[in-house]
């Protein structure tokens, strides 16, 4: 009797080891969320990270239990920096992984490419990184900042507390910093900022020779009125930039240099001491002083098993999609897009500023804007922020075709690009 | 004994400073405010602390000005922490036995910065240490403030050292300028044109806008003719700065394209793994430079003199595995090595990538080649570029040693221009073809040395620079290393002419197309090779 007892039990402790050991195979039983983001080429510095904190944010919510009773699945793919790749990657996650969401893209450009991929297969994508607006799409959701959320509170911050009278713009030669640049160019001229008080200057991708642009920036500041530069060199040239800054000896207290593209783990390839005092315009900081951002540093750190490596703005609207997409899938009880992507719209959660981001009918969320100053340790010390949460504006008011263009994507006007003056959907 | 505490009283007394009782109370009363971190109310804080003429006054503010001056969050204490990291009273300035984990910076912003340069500024003009006088006579001359006229003129009164009693005339100009009589301005404005610089003009620009309507006409001539004066020495000085910045461009191109003038231009090996040797020289120096974080932090400022060694073995080892390993085994096949080096281009950033980080590495800039020299006023070159172009120079001139007057550089020669015939000297080929490649290689290496001074060091360093070497090579004559010289430099300078006229993306665009048109007339670059080889 006793022989059989035992041998029951190990019978029994075999077959529970079997249905655990059996349990992630069965793979009708998860949701797939797809990731895509370059793993090599140029963007890889800036993307791979985004791919290490969403298999954190899926690890985590597994660990909840997962959603809807099933657990959440990454499907990891590498469009390696290449914009035609994006979209091909984007058709198979969609089409053949079947996943449910995808979160993914960085450059505009890799943007643009895959936007008629989601929209002709009805798929997701939740887009993390500061634009220049001008877009919304049924099936896009967009996390990071529009126009109006990082370069104009900028903007306003350098006319107030610095006093600034001249400016100029910098950026790298492509969309983001061309649309972002007319938007700021039109807006100061608004301000009664005169045309010869505006430089704008292009340079390629990866540029790394400086030496003239900031000779001209030097003797365009030195002009007798407060100048400052809005950069929007955007990725690599950005180091070689502010080297030169540094040895051509223009200190924060001169000319300072606001940033939309570089944050804190742009700066951890640079020697900060001389840029004490630069800026940057965000919706996170990691030197944000809050609990939630606290325990959200401390989870990455145990993830990613590196107490140096540093958090950034992208990943924090990767952490306010995420959340948002899991509840949204919860009101709807079920992952088909359609009833996911009506389901988000007024879906709002916490972000690590100590506030609550709302998902807006543009498809857009709303954030608080901070300016931060760069610190010898890499960091950003917060000086100033919005009173309270900006609502994206997807079609800048300061554009002549835009200003008269809306975006609500609620039943019945649905649409992405309303004229109100015409009353009509579907463009200037 | 009790007589002799209280004669040491008085003695401390007299010996104190003029600060009246309130004044003290009024200082400590804004040392408060500075730790209750209010970024606007720290304002006025500072000026009271600056004016209050306690003691204290300029070590604290200079504490707050780089970081040093701490707050205890618990009862906003304020102590100071000395460059060498001790912590001490304000008042006292003794040792502090506090708990240094309690204790936070207090944080300032730009307008603080500027702020508290000013008020150092006037504060420090007295200050035994001649740099922190010249330092205090610039910050005024950037910022001139009317107070500091009458600490200046006391100063400049007993100046010795010239060049900082130049220093201090000039920043009494400036406050002058602003400031002062009409005729004062003028005078001021006579002598500021004296030193003429792109502040000088924004000065005068600014004073000129500023004059009252009904100012004598003297004045505005003085002043219309000593900006006339900067701005004609500035157009001069801003060609010879133009030049510069190309000699400095064509070092860069010379660094990274001078290898390729070996493995291409000597070898004809089509190696677009190229740029990713110069990328392992870049990585090696930032390995030194760990190193010597970790076991000779004092040496810091010299692991760019170890990393250049390093950098050449390290990228040398490469380019031999490389040739070994693949390019000896498709010599006659270009198209086949210019895939298979592609192929080992990618094969290398990916590893890099994954092995070291996808995140560029920080390679500080040591001391010595930080900042500008300004050899004339108002010319100023940065000193990482100067030691760029003098390490180009010194690289091509020892390569060019090593190929004239070597063993080596003779059976290099030898084997490319003639192989069969070096082959029946005795000369081993497959030696000699693989020491050169990894010659080529290894100074590639070096040029990543100096190119982690200037750009990113991540694994898309070399990618930018292949495309512009090859051009290099091309343009100034395949197989010749003089005209890779040449090529450099003039491409750089052309660069630079164009870039301000017609900016940084159709500048380059103009370059290229110019030498394609170029190549169409000259195939064979600046300087064509003779011999048997060009035949071949």
């Amino acid at each position: 009797m006793n022989g059989i007892a035992l041998s029951r039990r190990w019978l029994l402790a075999g077959a529970a080891a079997l249905a655990l050991w059996a349990g992630p195979v069965a793979a009708a039983d998860t949701i797939k969320v797809g990731i895509l983001h370059s793993l090599s080429g140029t963007m890889a510095i800036s993307e791979t990270t985004l791919k290490d904190v969403m298999l954190m944010l899926i690890e985590e919510q597994n660990k909840k239990g997962g959603l809807l009773g099933k657990k959440l699945e990454p499907v990891v793919v590498d469009p390696a920096s290449n914009w035609p790749l994006f979209a091909e990657k984007a058709r198979e996650l969609i089409a053949k992984d079947k996943v449910a969401a995808v979160f993914g893209c960085w450059t505009s450009v890799s943007r643009k490419s895959v936007l008629p991929v989601f929209e002709e297969l009805n798929g997701i994508l939740f887009y993390p990184v500061q634009y220049e607006g001008e877009e919304s799409s049924r099936n896009v959701f967009y996390t990071g900042a529009a126009p109006n959320q990082q370069a104009i509170p900028a903007v306003d911050y350098l006319m107030q507390q610095e006093k600034v009278e001249r400016w100029v713009l910098a950026g790298t030669d492509y969309v983001y910093p061309r649309t972002t640049n007319k938007i700021l160019e039109a807006y100061l001229k608004s301000k009664g900022v005169k045309p010869e008080d505006i430089m704008i200057n292009y340079t390629p991708f990866g540029h790394s020779d400086w030496q003239t642009i900031v000779a001209d920036i030097k003797k365009f500041g030195s002009a007798g009125k407060k100048t400052a530069v809005v950069s929007t060199i955007n990725g690599d040239a950005n180091v070689p930039f502010y080297k030169e800054l540094a040895n051509q000896g223009i200190k924060a207290t001169d000319i300072p240099v606001v940033a939309f593209s570089v944050g804190e783990e742009e700066l951890a390839g640079l020697d900060t001491g001389p840029l004490v005092g630069h800026l940057a315009a965000w919706n996170y900081f990691m030197s944000v002083d809050t609990p939630e951002n606290k325990e959200f540093i401390e989870k990455w750190h145990a993830f990613i098993k590196n107490p140096k490596r540093v958090t950034n703005d992208p990943m924090e609207a990767h952490y306010i999609g995420f959340n948002m997409w899991v509840k949204a899938v919860e009101k709807a009880g079920t992952t088909d897009p359609d009833a996911v992507i009506d389901a988000m719209i007024g879906v709002a959660v916490p972000n690590l500023s100590g506030g609550y981001s709302a998902m807006m009918p543009n498809h857009h969320i709303t954030k608080p804007v901070l300016i931060g100053e760069i610190q010898a340790d890499g960091q950003f010390s917060i000086v100033w922020q919005t009173p309270g949460l900006v609502v994206g504006d997807e079609w800048s008011d300061y554009l002549e075709g835009s200003k008269d263009l809306i975006a609500d994507w609620r039943a019945p006007m649905s649409c992405g690009n309303f004229n109100v003056k015409t009353g009509k959907c579907g463009g200037s | 004994m009790r007589l002799l505490l209280v004669l040491l009283a008085l003695l401390a007394a007299i010996a104190a400073p003029p600060a009246r009782a309130q004044d003290e109370a009024a200082a400590r009363e804004a040392l408060a405010v500075l730790a209750a971190g209010n970024l606007d109310a720290m304002e006025p804080a500072i000026g009271t602390i600056a004016r209050s003429g306690v003691p204290w006054a300029e070590p604290v503010l200079r504490g707050l000005l780089d970081g040093r001056l701490l707050a205890r969050q618990a009862d906003r204490a304020v102590f100071l922490r000395t460059p060498e990291g001790a912590i001490l009273e304000v008042a006292s300035g003794a040792p502090a036995e506090v708990e240094a984990r309690a204790l936070r910076p207090i944080r300032i912003n730009n307008r603080l910065r500027r702020t508290l340069e000013g008020a150092l500024g006037s504060l420090t003009l007295a200050s035994p240490d001649r740099t922190v006088r010249l330092a205090a006579a610039e910050k005024l001359f950037a910022r001139p403030d009317p107070s500091a006229l009458e600490p200046l003129e006391a100063a400049l009164a007993r100046e010795a050292d010239p060049a900082v009693r130049a220093a201090f005339a000039r920043a009494r100009a400036a406050v002058l300028l602003d400031h002062g009589e009409p005729g004062a301005r003028a005078e001021a404005a006579t002598g500021l044109a004296e030193s003429p610089s792109p502040a000088v003009l924004g000065k005068l620009q600014a004073a000129r806008r500023a004059l009252p309507a009904d100012v004598d006409p003297a004045t505005v001539a003085a002043l219309d003719a000593a900006i006339a004066r900067v701005e004609t020495r500035l157009r001069l000085l801003e060609f010879a700065q133009t030049f510069f910045q190309g000699v400095s461009l064509g070092s860069v191109l010379l660094l990274a394209a001078i290898g390729l003038a070996v493995t291409f231009g000597v070898m004809g090996v089509i190696n677009m793994a190229h740029g990713e040797m110069v990328m392992l020289g870049a990585y090696a120096t930032w390995a030194v430079q760990q190193a010597f974080r970790a076991f000779l932090p004092g040496a810091l400022d010299w692991s760019l003199l170890a990393a250049a060694p390093a950098a050449f073995l390290l990228a040398g080892a490469a380019g031999w595995a490389i040739e070994r390993g693949v390019i000896s085994r498709l010599y006659g096949r270009p198209l086949e090595t210019l895939l298979a080096t592609f192929g080992i281009s990618l094969i290398l950033q990916q590893a890099v990538r994954l092995g070291i980080g996808a995140t560029n590495r920080e390679v500080v800039t040591p001391s010595w080649m930080s900042g500008f020299v300004e050899p004339v006023p108002g010319l100023a070159l940065t000193t990482n570029r100067i030691v760029i172009v003098l390490f180009a120079v010194a690289v091509f001139l020892l390569l060019l040693a090593l190929v004239r007057a070597t063993r080596l550089g003779l059976e290099i020669r030898a084997v490319t221009q003639n192989r069969r015939m070096a082959e029946t000297m005795g000369i081993r080929t497959p030696r000699v073809d693989a020491l050169t490649f990894a010659l080529g290689s290894g100074i590639a290496g070096i040029g990543g040395v100096a190119l982690s001074q200037i750009d990113n060091v991540s694994p898309n360093l070399g990618q930018s620079y292949i495309v512009d070497s090859f051009i290099v090579v091309v343009f100034g004559g395949v197989g010749n290393l003089w005209g890779t010289f040449l090529g450099a430099l003039t491409l750089g300078v052309v660069n630079k002419l164009l870039e301000p006229v017609a900016g940084a993306v159709l500048g380059k665009i103009l370059v290229l197309l110019a030498l394609i048109l170029f190549i169409q007339r000259r195939p064979q670059g600046l300087f064509a090779l003779r011999g048997r080889a060009a035949e071949a």
